[in-house]
């Protein structure tokens, strides 16, 4: 009796469950199902579930001239920003982790209080100082502005990885001879490769997707996969096809990151609130 | 915790120049970060008591509180504070209650549970450009959308949701992007919920309402703290999702402030304008910030 109602209960879950999850990934599902449709399937009523698969859409994404540039111009930003942001953050994370004094808590909280700047506050000085410098509308300044905003999560992320290093490892290099430089990078970095990767990850992510400054700092040139997207959102929007494929080609590499990684991206999303 | 104090007297004890070599190491990206963070807030501050517009050279000057007063008695301003807050709430609301609920379901044991929580956090990783358009042409066209075929075969009239309730249904689009980080962030926290704990409370005969009030949503309630505060930072300043389902409109319906500021920018070229309202969009995330950087700081073990 106890056994079977116990299993009426768990069978119970698991639809609540399923259903839920279904209902909530159900949008990204249609976008995968309807980029192999065609434009002329894609709005078919009723909506097919079944039909014959065509890439037919895909076809006249990469046919349109920007669609490479664009997909370029994502990886530029999206891996620019990545490293310089590791480049300043890893000796930073690694000095507050392994030489802290009296304002390292302060310079944590003080790093973390930036991040919390709301770019629409700053979107005036910002823009036209982009203008001033020829920097608007260039794949190097979108870069620069994600490699700012995000910097405070990557030190944040680095730090917490640190942390969890014994630093007795360290001693012992030192022990051994080895300078500043050869601790870290002999000793330090090797250990703490996971966490460098996880953190590179996250920030990819978010460079990846990141909106606002795309669409306000760039315009034909420098146009991520966030801006591009954009343009299908007026006359073309009815291109249901099109805009399938091209968000199915811009989503597709970060759900794949974000199901692999999801653990680790809670340490940096939370600023090692919740680990 | 004991980790790092070894270190810092291991340090202390070794050299005097570790303090030396941690400050340069830490001075780069200190430095950039100061630029970063004060030339733009100084910059929007000094705009925001100028005359300044981009397409209008004759008009430049001090203009004192002149852009601050036209903007508060402006009621599109008013209008989209109203639209700011009801975005937050709302979407606050659906997030972490549904979060909390959500998290706690797929703590459970059951078939497949590890491919149903990575389809529900899956809309977290999806841009939010194309989120908005997904939901804006796929699922809620008039026409074309599933949901108005669903409407339609049952008999009901499908709604242009985007027209006839803008505000609420931008609200929904962001609550799916953001539900599934309160419950990836919540599903973590539940989880380091000790077994034995649970079991204890079982053994106990505790109920499971009693076993969720008593139990996990205390152990729940730092991290349920950082979820509504980091989400409060980002849905202050939703923008792409208005950009691109109802450019703010109608009228002014969908406006909110990031909105109206990028409008009186951008569209307007209103430089001054503007910027008082990026001053003020600043106050408003800083009161939320201090919140945050308090809640974080408290379990900050340094």
């Amino acid at each position: 009796m106890a056994g079977q109602r116990a299993r009426g209960k768990s069978l119970v879950i698991a639809a609540v469950g399923w259903v839920v999850a279904i209902w909530i990934f159900f949008p990204i599902f249609w976008m995968f199902l309807t980029s192999f449709k065609g434009e002329a399937g894609a709005i078919a009523t009723p909506p097919r579930l079944f039909f014959v698969p065509t890439l037919e859409s895909y076809h006249e994404v990469f046919q349109r001239a920007n669609y490479w540039r664009v997909t370029f111009n994502t990886l530029g930003v999206s891996i620019g920003a990545t490293v310089v942001a590791l480049l300043f953050s890893i000796p930073a994370a690694y000095a507050m982790a392994f030489l802290p004094g009296k304002r390292t808590r302060g310079t944590l909280l003080w790093m973390l209080s930036t991040r919390m700047l709301p770019p629409v506050g700053v979107l005036v000085p910002i823009y036209l100082i982009a203008r001033n410098t020829h920097l608007l509308d260039t794949v190097t300044g979108l870069a620069l502005v994600d490699m700012f905003t995000n910097m405070p999560i990557t030190v944040w992320m680095l730090y917490t990885f640190f942390r969890e290093i014994p630093v007795p490892i360290l001693e012992a290099g030192r022990m051994d001879g080895a300078n500043r430089w050869q601790e870290i990078t002999r000793v330090l970095l090797p250990l703490a490769t996971p966490g460098i990767a996880s953190t590179a990850l996250l920030s990819m992510i978010l460079c990846w997707n990141e909106a606002f400054w795309s669409l306000n700092l760039t315009s034909s040139n420098a146009a991520p996969l966030a801006a591009f997207i954009a343009s299908f959102s007026s006359p073309e929007g009815l291109f249901f096809g099109k805009l399938s494929a091209a968000s199915t080609l811009a989503v597709a590499p970060i759900l794949a990151f974000g199901w692999i990684s999801q653990k680790q991206l809670v340490r940096g999303l939370t600023f090692g609130a919740v680990k | 915790m004991s980790a790092v104090t070894t270190a810092s007297q291991h340090h202390r004890k070794a050299a005097i120049g570790a303090g030396a070599s941690g400050a340069l190491m830490l001075a780069p990206a200190v430095f950039v970060l100061l630029v970063w963070s004060v030339v733009p807030l100084v910059l929007t501050l000094w705009y925001s008591f100028q005359n300044y517009n981009l397409v209008d050279p004759t008009l430049h000057g001090f203009a004192g509180v002149n852009n601050y007063w036209y903007l508060l008695s402006d009621p599109d301003f008013l209008q989209s504070l109203l639209n700011t807050a009801i975005l937050v709430i709302g979407v606050l609301v659906i997030s972490v209650g549904g979060g909390t609920l959500l998290a706690v379901l797929y703590d459970q044991e059951f078939v497949g549970r590890g491919v149903a929580r990575v389809l529900v956090i899956s809309p977290f990783f999806v841009m939010p450009t194309v989120s908005a358009l997904l939901w804006k042409n796929l699922m809620l066209h008039p026409i074309y959308g599933v949901y108005s075929w669903m409407m339609r075969a049952v008999g009901l009239t499908p709604i242009d949701w985007l027209q006839r309730f803008p505000m609420l249904t931008v609200m929904m689009i962001v609550a799916w992007e953001w539900l599934p980080f309160a419950v990836l962030i919540l599903l973590t926290a539940v989880q380091s919920l000790d077994a034995e704990q649970k079991e204890a409370a079982l053994l106990d005969g505790a109920g499971p309402v009693a076993r969720f009030f008593h139990i996990v949503l205390p152990h729940l309630s730092r991290a349920i703290a950082v979820v509504i505060m980091i989400e409060t930072i980002y849905l202050l300043t939703i923008f792409a999702e208005i950009m691109v389902t109802t450019a703010g409109g109608p009228g002014v319906a969908s406006t909110n402030l990031a909105y109206l500021i990028y409008s009186r920018a951008l569209l307007q070229f209103d430089v001054g304008g503007a910027s008082a309202g990026g001053v003020i969009a600043i106050v408003i995330a800083n009161i939320a910030a201090a919140f945050l950087v308090r809640a974080v700081a408290r379990h900050l073990e340094v």
